[in-house]
């Protein structure tokens, strides 16, 4: 009996704390108690966010760097070259752009790709993802060949050429689909 | 079954009036342009401005058709990050020109990425006119 009741009031714990997460952002108890969802990247859930970065290249999820790299590129003196390119926002369109980010940056995140990216920038402010060590580390096995030398790939910053599920966070290796290189594994 | 096709024909008809040469949008810029000097807007200067060179990036001269192709009513692809560009035309993209806050995020970050500079009134003006044409 008391068992039963032991298990019902765990029940009723695991719901509770669950649903109250699922509303709020990423917390840690939702990152304790439903492991699968938590296993990638945060998918970028900001429609300005999504617009605006995305009329020029993939939305990188903001978990992809820590707040301090988001904050030296998301700035308005930045964005007039960013990366060679003049990406000038308006005052209100960067506030929303740069909230989101600092809000969902790696070390707020408690999903692990974002985890990882927090330990590997301790020390550093990597304004390139690409220079990220965890993301070299994860892809410094893959020939040059498939990356640089690939005309429909061209580079690492090109996330989605090769992790098809690039656009909900998803970027385990079962998931990656290298073009030109069909049986690369 | 014939109702959706009036709702259709209904809405397709919206799309090509707002594919019409002149947009609330561009109407309110071009008055925009006029208060900050500029006088009568050409499409033939906005033609010439469309092709002129500016600056040199990766051993091209940069000019508007680097990225949005030569043919406006087809997609572009930007010149560094491949990004597909949605036509310029709005005979082919009924929804280019439909709003002033987006044309001018783009004529100052393409201006600036093409010529260095940031274009003036009068080649706004002009060139508006040219891609409204199309």
């Amino acid at each position: 009996m008391m068992h039963t009741k032991f298990k019902a009031a765990l029940l009723a714990v695991v719901l509770l704390t669950s649903s109250g997460a699922a509303m709020a952002e990423e917390t840690f108890w939702q990152w304790l108690i439903t492991f699968t969802r938590q296993k990638e990247v945060k998918p970028v859930d900001n429609k300005t966010y999504a617009d605006e970065c995305g009329s020029c290249h993939y939305a990188y999820p903001p978990g992809l760097l820590p707040g301090k790299s988001w904050a030296k590129l998301l700035d308005a003196k930045a964005l007039s070259n960013h990366f060679g390119e003049d990406a000038s926002l308006d005052k209100d369109t960067l506030k929303t752009i740069y909230d989101y980010a600092m809000e969902n940056a790696a070390e707020k995140s408690w999903y692990k790709r974002s985890r990882k990216i927090t330990v590997a920038t301790e020390d550093e402010t990597p304004i390139r993802i690409t220079d990220v060590r965890y993301i070299k580390r994860k892809h410094h096995d893959i020939p040059e060949k498939m990356i640089k030398g690939n005309k429909d790939v061209k580079s690492l910053s090109y996330c989605n050429a090769c992790h098809t599920q690039a656009d909900k966070g998803v970027f385990d290796s079962d998931t990656v689909s290298i073009p030109n290189y069909p049986d690369w594994d | 079954m014939k109702k959706q096709y009036i709702l259709m024909s209904l809405i397709g008809a919206l799309f090509m009036a707002s594919a019409a040469s002149a947009t609330p949008a561009t109407d309110e810029l071009f008055a925009r342009y006029k208060a900050e000097g500029a006088t009568g807007f050409d499409a033939e200067r906005g033609k010439k401005d469309w092709t002129k060179e500016g600056k040199v990036e990766d051993g091209k001269a940069m000019n508007c058709t680097i990225c949005h192709g030569d043919d406006l009513s087809k997609p572009g692809k930007h010149h560094k990050t491949g990004k597909v560009i949605d036509p310029m035309a709005p005979s082919a993209n009924p929804e280019r020109f439909t709003d002033a806050k987006k044309i001018e995020k783009w004529f100052k970050r393409n201006c600036n990425d093409a010529w260095g500079r940031e274009c003036t009134a009068q080649e706004k003006g002009d060139i508006l006119k040219f891609l409204l044409s199309k």
